[in-house]
């Protein structure tokens, strides 16, 4: 198993006792597979992906990556995070390079990588631009295009579109799937969104909060392209509602 | 269009104050040695430009002012990157901090007077010790207040110390440093005169204790209004150079 999450356990101190963000949670996930982390706001969806990356530890259970123990961020497994993490002094270009550059790659080789991913997210047109002279969808673009640059394993996802309006998102979502086959990444994906999760998700972990579990692991019996208003797409759209309780019981009689 | 309204703004205003000035030079009944009129003044700044001695005086200062600005700016900024870094030694260097910071720079005057003698060194030292505090704390704020996401992301590329302190912490905290280093400006400036007037024999505050000493008033508000000018001119000059890194850092603080 390539990622294999066992038994993990955090618990937060709080004023009035423990707070158990992740209670017993274990998660197996093959080398290119597309993961969604789906459930509502303290359900430990971030605290897992947060896990899993390095930024946190576990207080119980073990976190194995390609048989390794998981002790901190590596430059293999990069996140992309929902306010971007953009560093606004530097231009695209710069950005791109940032996660090169602490790979000693030298600057010719690094401008040729940069400029080849700012192309592959479309934003060739604004290479020398800063951050904050571009869109909340652009920049997001520019932080996908720094993940890839260093051709990481793993990308992790902590809500990447949150702050999007519909219309940038979905057209994000169209391209990090596309994106996700044709540089055949694993990733991992936190959202709340359902939608979202179905549309991108080869598996969804659906969590629940108070304390964070895993409900139930969903396989999304969908091919690489998704239509949003297929039967299908539909389909496992209402699963994933009646998982959450959100479906109200079929006994209603329809007049029309 | 906005530069012409704010050049018509000073135009006025300065010629509203030598109005003033010049009614109540009519109207009080000083003696006209110890209250000039705005026109003796611009004599006496004439008389002064003529035989060239205020060019050698404001060099002095702008060199003394030059050496102890600049070498507290750098000297303050780097140690506040370190102790902003370093919390756990910014703790213990806090206390020691705002128990000197309150003290006047003139207070120091006589050790200073009596370690480095007099010339250059004493303004250079006052205007150290004013700069510094200043841009000490803005510093050690700044690296304090920067984005949590900044590190998490430097992490994820695996940029360590010291990189770190070039490529992130110093570049993110800047904005909010070179804030605090036009602030220190001021307080600088003001105390260059101060310490001119105690342990210099040149200068522009050398020249203020000089034309009280010999009764000269004219060349006395002639000094004062240049020590403002210049004043006026370094803080514009910086206030542009806040506004171009601020640009060149995408406007973002």
């Amino acid at each position: 198993m390539y990622i294999e999450v066992k038994d993990a356990v955090k618990t937060f101190k709080q004023n009035s006792g423990e707070f158990t963000a992740l209670d017993h949670v274990s998660l197996d996930i093959e080398r290119g597979e597309f993961i969604c982390l789906l459930g509502p706001s303290g359900c430990g969806k971030s605290t897992l992906l947060n896990a899993i990356a390095g930024f946190d530890k576990i207080t119980e259970g073990s976190i194995k990556i390609n048989g390794e123990e998981v002790t901190q961020p590596s430059i293999h497994n990069v996140t992309i995070f929902q306010n971007y993490g953009l560093l606004p002094w530097r231009s695209v270009l710069k950005n791109v390079e940032l996660g090169l550059e602490a790979k000693k790659i030298p600057k010719e080789e690094r401008r040729e990588i940069a400029e080849k991913y700012i192309d592959l997210v479309g934003l060739s047109e604004f290479k020398n631009s800063h951050p904050n002279q571009l869109s909340g969808g652009m920049q997001q673009r520019v932080s996908i295009a720094r993940a890839l640059a260093v051709s990481p394993d793993i990308i992790f996802m902590d809500e990447p579109f949150g702050a999007l309006d519909a219309i940038t998102r979905m057209k994000l979502q169209d391209d990090i799937l596309n994106i996700s086959k044709q540089e055949n990444k694993t990733i991992i994906f936190v959202t709340h969104d359902i939608e979202e999760a179905v549309f991108l998700a080869d598996r969804i972990v659906v969590m629940t909060p108070n304390p964070g579990r895993i409900k139930s692991v969903v396989t999304v019996p969908l091919t690489h392209y998704r239509e949003r208003t297929s039967e299908d797409f539909l389909l496992v759209r209402n699963k994933i509602f009646e998982l959450f309780n959100m479906k109200p019981d079929d006994n209603i009689e329809y007049f029309i | 269009m906005k530069k012409l309204i704010s050049i018509k703004n000073i135009i006025v205003s300065f010629a509203f104050i030598i109005v003033l000035w010049q009614i109540v030079f009519l109207t009080s009944d000083f003696n006209e040695a110890l209250f000039p009129s705005p026109y003796q003044a611009l004599q006496a700044f004439l008389e002064m430009i003529k035989d060239g001695s205020i060019f050698v005086h404001i060099g002095t200062s702008m060199y003394r002012f030059g050496a102890g600005y600049i070498s507290a700016i750098v000297a303050a900024v780097l140690l506040g990157l370190v102790l902003g870094w370093f919390k756990g030694i910014f703790q213990y260097v806090n206390p020691l901090v705002q128990l000197l910071r309150p003290i006047s720079p003139m207070a120091w005057m006589p050790f200073i007077v009596l370690w480095f003698g007099i010339g250059d060194t004493p303004a250079i030292v006052i205007i150290f010790i004013a700069a510094f505090f200043p841009v000490l704390l803005s510093t050690v704020s700044a690296v304090g207040g920067i984005n949590p996401i900044y590190f998490k992301v430097s992490k994820n590329f695996g940029i360590k110390q010291p990189q770190i302190m070039w490529k992130v912490i110093f570049p993110a905290a800047f904005p909010q440093i070179a804030n605090g280093i036009h602030l220190a400006l001021g307080t600088a400036w003001i105390f260059l005169v101060a310490g001119e007037m105690v342990g210099a024999q040149s200068g522009l505050g050398y020249l203020i204790i000089d034309a009280r000493n010999n009764l000269r008033a004219d060349i006395l508000l002639a000094t004062i209004i240049v020590i403002g000018l210049i004043g006026l001119l370094l803080d514009t000059l910086l206030k542009w150079a806040e506004k171009k890194i601020l640009k060149a850092w995408g406007g973002a603080l």
